[in-house]
């Protein structure tokens, strides 16, 4: 199971810059190493990661094999109103992650 | 791939060093007030990402052995938190205190050694693999515990022999670049191996998420990549050999904050 740590403070002021910070486990494996033996360890890394603010996408990322195993996307975003804070990761072999967390805006 | 990288990596400079050694005759410990743990080496970046949970990559290992020690297992079908509780009160402290003297085998084992027994003996499930995934998530777990505690080896008289070989096997000069660890870790310490600054070689941050390693790792992992930087033949996981090194270097430690899970270069 892929495990997800995620900083976003639980209250800001509206119209605040605030910063969002998480970070997955996964091995991102990028398809171009070999094992001991010659053999192509296959590729398997996250290919997307989203966030959305209440349901409206707030920022989109596409991952490509040169990015590090466990990865750490931070990013910033307004806060507008109280609400959820909801992230997607998907990738290879039908990998796919969800968290959410709560903001109270005032 | 990794280890001949190293090699080539240190080939140059422990010609350097070499010459240094001939010029250093005689070495001495580093004094007690001049200790400093691996962290103060960093860059700053690598400093804020050890000290914020939600970046630092070990903190993820740190969950799955919280996950695991909640988790029944074996033949007793017993998980750990039926016997030991709160991890947060009863495995305070420990992580600090080990290798700790094992007298059904009459040698010092390290935690994950220790973690290991109570697997096998009291969970009565097969042993984890040594540097698997669980058991290097559980270790963390635990270690975690201690963390911000001053590393404390036990004061056992039992242990005199061992401290004594892993100090001797600290100072022993091995591999092809016929080096100590000492000549690096105590007689030049804070300088540069082209990049890299050497450390002290403190063992207060294990099992630490290393970002050459893109993973979390072991003490022994950490002590295996020297041995083959300076081409010598590392010894087996779980080796006696290595339990002593880690009692001699947490010696050498004692007092320092533990700090698992730690992040290195
Ligand atoms: C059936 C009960 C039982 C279970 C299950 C159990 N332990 Fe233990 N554990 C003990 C007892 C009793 C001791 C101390 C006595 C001894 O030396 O064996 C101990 C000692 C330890 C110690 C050393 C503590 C110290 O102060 O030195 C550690 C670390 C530890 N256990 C970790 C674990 C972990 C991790 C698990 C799960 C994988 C686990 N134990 C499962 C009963 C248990
Ligand atoms: C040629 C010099 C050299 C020798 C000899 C050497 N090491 Fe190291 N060691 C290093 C360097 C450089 C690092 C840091 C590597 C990095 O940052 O990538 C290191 C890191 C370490 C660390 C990790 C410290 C931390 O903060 O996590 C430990 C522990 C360690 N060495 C122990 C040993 C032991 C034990 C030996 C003898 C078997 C040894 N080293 C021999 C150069 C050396």
């Amino acid at each position: 199971m892929a495990r997800a740590l995620i900083n976003v403070p639980a209250k800001a002021k509206r119209g605040e810059v605030i910063t969002i910070k998480t970070l997955i486990s996964h091995v991102m494996e990028s398809g171009f190493r070999h094992n001991q033996i010659g053999v192509r360890i296959p590729r398997d890394i996250i290919t997307s990661f989203t966030c959305t603010y209440n349901g409206e996408e707030i920022f989109q990322a596409d991952l490509h094999p040169a990015i590090t195993a466990n990865p750490f996307i931070a990013f910033t975003t307004i806060a507008t109103e109280s609400g959820t804070i909801a992230f997607t990761w998907r990738g290879d072999n039908g990998f796919s992650a969800a968290e959410s967390v709560n903001i109270t805006v005032e | 791939m990794n280890a001949v990288r190293k090699r080539a990596r240190w080939l140059a400079p422990a010609a350097v060093l070499l010459a240094l050694a001939a010029v250093i005759s005689a070495r001495a410990e580093i004094p007690l007030a001049e200790r400093r743990s691996g962290y103060a080496d960093l860059a700053p970046d690598t400093k804020a990402m050890q000290d914020d949970d939600t970046s630092n990559p070990g903190m993820l290992a740190v969950l799955d052995g919280e996950a695991l020690w909640k988790t029944k297992a074996g033949n007793a079908g017993r998980a750990c938190a039926d016997c030991h509780a709160d991890a947060r009160v009863s495995m305070k402290g420990v992580a600090a205190r080990y290798p700790a003297f094992e007298p059904t085998l009459s040698r010092p084992v390290n935690l994950e050694q220790r973690i290991n027994i109570c697997r096998t003996e009291r969970q009565q499930a097969q042993p984890f693999a040594s540097e698997s995934k669980d058991l290097l998530a559980l270790t963390a777990f635990v270690g975690m515990q201690s963390r911000g505690q001053p590393i404390a080896p036990p004061a056992d008289e039992r242990l005199r022999p061992f401290l004594d070989a892993g100090r001797e096997a600290f100072s022993r000069r091995l591999g092809q670049f016929n080096l100590s660890c000492g000549q690096c870790h105590d007689d030049n310490w804070g300088k540069r191996l082209i990049g890299n600054i050497i450390p002290q070689a403190h063992p207060n941050g294990y099992p630490l998420y290393r970002l050459e390693w893109q993973s979390i790792g072991s003490l022994q992992r950490r002590l295996r990549n020297c041995m083959i930087g300076l081409r010598a033949e590392p010894y087996e996981y779980g080796a006696p050999e290595y339990v002593s090194l880690e009692l001699y270097l947490m010696w050498r430690a004692r007092g320092l904050p533990a700090e698992t899970p730690a992040v290195r270069p």
